[in-house]
């Protein structure tokens, strides 16, 4: 457990289930996130977790179980559902940048159109977050002008002005190049001792050995195996669990 | 280090071709090159010679320079030309300071309009015309001169125009909204230019030659657009009444030939719409408007399917609402892809536009007919139709040529 | 855990209707639906009221009343004295006729240009492109127009151009010659059958001899199983076999099955062999040349489709210019080529009902005819609207079946 850890859960889920038509993807997933928590998510692909994360801001529906955050139930309710896509944060696999706007709109939008800031207080703060991701000098050009890394970053800041309590990293790095995947990394971890509460999906074992406060592990939509990282990466109980990291840190 | 600066200094190996080594390498490289080539300009020998021997021994073009203004604008009053002008003006420059400030493909297409105006101010179709007079009199020359000036004082003006608000649009760049703006009022402006009010009205039954198949087709055009983006954006939405409604108008439309379309305008608006009576070419206007935004639809279509699941997605996380996303995020990308699709449309507009002659208005095609049946050029078929195709084709090749520029542009830079 | 969602969540049962999304989409659904049927609804009340007015109606038994209006072309009898509904059959049946002839001229045509333009040959290619640019650019309605007035210009019939002794063409029509059935050809059909018949036996007897000379050579673990060697056998044996007996059928039957008549100028006109009318022909020419200009655009951007890649890979693995079009280029340009060109065809189909700028009475024509000397615009009007879109939609629905069926095998 880290320093900014409390013991107030700030997302609730109950039996989630889902299906893709006659794909049963998530399976029944009941557990709590804490405020200030730090929770890596693995499995292998198809094994359900970036639909689980997807669900938590409700970009992919549950059709069985509750699912509250930050004292809100995700239901049909329509306030409920643009309140929470304020409150969530998302960084998507593909950066997801909108390619139109330079990197300076691409984070102004949401705060200007959403949180109704003026153009000059939404710029000063994303000026402020593009320097705080280290990219400032990025900030008049496009998404296509700008490299992997940088965009992600953009995408990281473009999340954070709306200030959300709860972030979602959805395989952040898996899209990057080698030589790019740690100015991601570097900052997220930066991210995680300032104490905002993070999901993350990742491949990357040494970033969820360091930084993550519990290690999940998803296979065939249900969570097999979850621990602090020191007991899942050197005591994992399952075989599965076993495999999968015995292969993963293979290379 | 020596190696390194001779490998540096090494030119690519140049081979001299020169006009031999072109004709053989595109015309006679492999024997059956050579065959085909033989045949090929024995085919355009023959072409040609008809087409030559039958234009400037048989054909008599004089009815071209003589009907010029009919083709131009067909009945629309005489003394009521200056209207036609003041538009023009008003396009002019419009298109002026777009190219100033724009520049690129707006720049070159604007000097390709300004030296066709120009063109046209040399042109001395009056000598056509007055065939009888005496070419060599000093005294004609000088006539000449001033007629020319007389007829062209207004085209004059307008090449004056284009070139003044080209440089004006160069130095003051901050105009672009403004613009944009006059781009979007051009268009209600100049319709009530040319029809007016009062007693000097004219009424829409009058317009005709090009200038109705323009006014037409870019009506078609400028009035389908919201209409296609709105029936689009319904097809591709999740509820199914209103996807079902918006598929079964966009499949009825195109599945029949416009020449019914605009036949249900002229016959059945009357019935359907009894409280007024709407004048022919406004009934094509709304029957060619409700033909096209179907095909608008399924060619904006096309750009919303190409924009990713994940641009819908980031903004949905942003906490864009569905009308905030399709605003900012979704609409100025989809729209941006299918410029092309869409000049492709209006050509296709454009060309069709000729059918309302069936239904009795006097577009281009639609004087041309009635120039034939005219006893005075009894049997020019043939030039006159020569002649409107001439101007139908260099309209759409520009366009498409046009259209090919903007669509390797939008290659490039992707943003 | 439970404790704390339920205390902590909202009682999700009562969210107020106005922010459930399941029920804003029903109701906004509904308020759409009522919204297109009202504006039906008021179009509707108009017509009713005034065909009401000019004491119409919107009954089809005026359909048996006779037409009194002579057709030009016809494929099936038809006199001015048959009904309304019949001079309708006969403009469905020139429709598709014009459209299936334009079809299949705009194809060749189109396929020509198309390879044209992609050709080594600069004096080829640039004759195609500018084919290409000259027809897809100039209106169609006007070049159908053109060549009825250039048709108009030859010289009248009993002037007749004469081409090989076989052709004849003349202002108002062209004459081919054409085949006719003697009384050879019922029994020329039985050796047809009979051809058939012995077609199919020799692929079974031949197969039967793969099956057996593969059986000596097998293998162990080999499959070999009678029907595999059907389609091998089929393709050494069943055209050559029905061809030859076909062939000496013609000889032995008592008559030739077939002469070939010849039109004949007789007095002031052309008789014999097959007519097409001036209207035919140009409205003919006109859609063929105007479609062909946009299938060649079609063929050739699906041929370039094919990406460089293949092409490299096919010459990596040592096929030839030749084979690298045939196996590799080709089969995987038709799937990109089929659907642009069957909407080049519907458009075709579509175009036909230009036929009135070329005096062709098609479907749309003779339509018009039936709304003006009946009165009955609406019905007509329907029926018209109908048929075009069964012609587009039974032609889309197929269309749409092959792209799934395509795109299943690539999977």
């Amino acid at each position: 457990m880290n320093e900014n850890t409390t013991n107030d859960p700030i997302i609730i889920c109950e039996d989630v289930h889902k299906w893709f038509d006659d794909f049963h993807v998530l399976k029944g997933i009941t557990t709590t996130f804490k405020k200030g928590e730090r929770a890596v998510i693995c499995g292998p692909s198809g094994s359900g977790k970036s639909t689980f994360i997807r669900t938590i801001n409700r970009l992919e529906e549950h059709q069985r179980g509750t699912i509250i955050v930050d004292g809100i139930e995700l239901s049909n309710d329509l306030r409920n559902i643009n309140l929470i896509r304020q409150e969530v944060g998302m960084v998507f696999q593909q950066f997801n940048l909108f390619p139109h706007l330079s990197n300076l709109k691409n984070i102004t939008l949401g705060p200007m159109k959403v949180r109704k800031l003026s153009k000059r207080k939404a710029e000063e703060e994303a000026l402020a977050l593009l320097e705080r991701m280290g990219i400032a000098d990025q900030a008049y050009k496009y998404p296509s002008e700008v490299s992997g890394g940088q965009q992600q970053r953009v995408a990281i800041a473009r999340a954070l002005a709306m200030e959300p309590k709860i972030m979602l990293f959805d395989e952040p790095t898996s899209a990057l190049d080698p030589e790019m995947i740690s100015e991601v990394l570097d900052v997220m971890r930066e991210l995680a001792h300032s104490g905002m509460t993070m999901l993350v999906v990742t491949h990357e074992m040494g970033f969820a050995r360091e930084v993550a406060d519990r290690v999940m592990f998803f296979d065939e939509g249900v969570v097999v195996e979850e621990a602090a990282p020191a007991d899942f990466f050197d005591n994992p109980q399952h075989d599965r669990t076993k495999l999968f990291i015995s292969q993963t840190l293979q290379h | 280090m020596e190696e390194q600066v001779d490998i540096q200094q090494i030119k690519p190996p140049t081979y001299a071709k020169g006009p031999v080594g072109w004709l053989r390498e595109n015309l006679f490289s492999p024997w059956y090159n050579a065959i085909l080539t033989c045949v090929a300009l024995l085919f355009l020998y023959f072409v040609f010679k008809g087409l030559l021997t039958w234009a400037f021994t048989e054909a008599e073009w004089n009815v071209i320079p003589a009907n010029l203004q009919l083709f131009a604008i067909g009945p629309y009053p005489r003394d009521q030309v200056y209207r036609i002008w003041i538009c023009l003006y008003i396009l002019s420059v419009l298109l002026g300071l777009s190219a100033g400030v724009w520049r690129g493909i707006v720049q070159r297409w604007t000097i390709v309009v300004g030296s066709i105006l120009l063109v046209f101010l040399v042109i001395p179709f009056e000598i056509v015309q007055r065939e009888d007079s005496h070419l060599v009199s000093i005294e004609f020359r000088f006539n000449l001169i001033w007629l020319i000036f007389e007829s062209r004082r207004w085209l004059l003006g307008d090449v004056a125009l284009l070139i003044g608000a080209f440089f004006l649009g160069q130095r003051i760049t901050r105009l672009r909204p403004w613009i944009l703006g006059g781009w979007v009022l051009s268009f209600p402006i100049i319709m009530f230019v040319l029809h007016g009010f009062g007693e000097n009205a004219v009424q829409t039954s009058m317009w005709g030659g090009l200038l109705l198949t323009l006014i037409l087709a870019v009506f078609g055009i400028v009035v389908s657009f919201p209409l296609g983006v709105f029936l689009a954006l319904c097809r591709q939405s999740k509820l199914p009444a209103i996807k079902w409604v918006s598929t079964f108008y966009i499949e009825t439309v195109r599945g029949v030939p416009l020449i019914t379309i605009l036949f249900m305008g002229s016959v059945l608006i009357p019935i359907f719409i009894p409280y007024f009576t709407i004048d022919q070419v406004l009934r094509m206007m709304v029957a060619i408007t409700l033909f096209s935004a179907a095909y608008m639809a399924e060619n904006v279509r096309g750009g919303l399917q190409a924009i990713p699941r994940g641009q819908h997605e980031a903004a949905q996380a942003v906490g864009l609402n569905y009308v905030q996303s399709m605003m900012f995020i979704v609409l100025p990308q989809a729209l941006r892809s299918v410029i092309p699709a869409i000049v492709g449309q209006f050509i296709a507009l454009f060309k069709d536009t000729s059918l309302v002659y069936i239904i009795g208005l006097i577009d281009l095609f639609g004087v041309a007919k009635s120039i034939i049946t005219n006893p005075v050029w009894l049997g020019r078929h043939v030039e006159v139709y020569i002649f409107i195709a001439l101007i139908y084709f260099s309209f759409c090749y520009a366009m498409s040529k046009a259209s090919q520029e903007i669509e390797a542009d939008l290659g490039v830079g992707k943003h | 855990m439970y404790h704390a969602s339920n205390t902590m969540a909202q009682n999700s049962t009562n969210i107020p209707f106005w922010r459930d999304t399941r029920v804003l989409k029903v109701l906004f659904q509904i308020l759409f639906l009522l919204g297109v049927f009202l504006l039906a609804g008021i179009l509707y009340a108009n017509m009713l009221k005034g065909l009401e007015s000019r004491g119409l109606n919107l009954k089809l038994d005026f359909l048996r009343n006779e037409a009194g209006f002579d057709v030009s072309d016809s494929v099936v009898e038809y006199a001015s004295s048959d009904t309304y509904l019949k001079s309708f059959y006969v403009g469905v049946l020139n429709t598709v006729r014009v459209s299936l002839v334009g079809i299949l001229c705009a194809t060749v045509l189109g396929l020509f240009f198309g390879i044209a333009r992609l050709s080594t040959n600069w004096l080829v290619r640039n004759i195609a492109a500018t084919y290409i640019e000259i027809f897809r650019n100039v209106p169609l309605l006007l070049q159908i127009v053109f060549w009825f007035t250039v048709f108009g210009s030859l010289p009248a019939a009993n002037n007749s151009i004469e081409l090989f002794n076989a052709v004849y063409i003349n202002n108002r029509s062209i004459h081919f010659p054409s085949l006719q059935q003697t009384a050879g050809f019922s029994s020329w059909v039985g050796y047809l059958y009979a051809a058939a018949i012995l077609a199919i036996i020799s692929v079974f007897v031949l197969a039967l001899i793969f099956y057996r000379k593969h059986a000596e050579r097998m293998k162990e673990g080999d499959d070999n199983r009678y029907f595999m060697h059907i389609s091998r056998a089929a393709k050494w044996s069943a055209v050559p076999v029905f061809l030859i007996v076909a062939i000496i059928g013609w000889f032995f039957a008592p008559e030739s099955p077939f002469v070939l008549v010849r039109p004949e100028f007789q007095r002031f006109n052309v008789v014999g062999g097959i007519r097409f009318s001036a209207s035919f022909i140009s409205l003919l020419i006109g859609l063929s040349v105007y479609t062909s200009a946009f299938i060649a655009e079609v063929v050739r951007s699906g041929i370039q489709a094919v990406s460089k890649g293949q092409r490299e890979a096919a010459r990596a693995v040592g096929l030839s210019t030749g084979q690298t079009l045939r196996l590799i280029v080709l089969p995987q340009a038709v799937p990109i080529i089929i659907p642009p060109l069957t909407s080049q065809y519907l458009n075709l189909a579509k175009n036909s009902s230009l036929a009135a700028a070329a005096g062709y009475d098609d479907l749309f024509r003779i339509g018009k005819t039936i709304m003006t000397q009946a009165g009955k615009e609406i019905p007509v009007f329907a029926m018209i609207m109908v048929n075009y879109l069964t012609m587009s939609l039974t032609t889309s629905a197929a269309m749409n079946w092959y792209n799934s069926w395509v795109n299943r095998i690539k999977r």
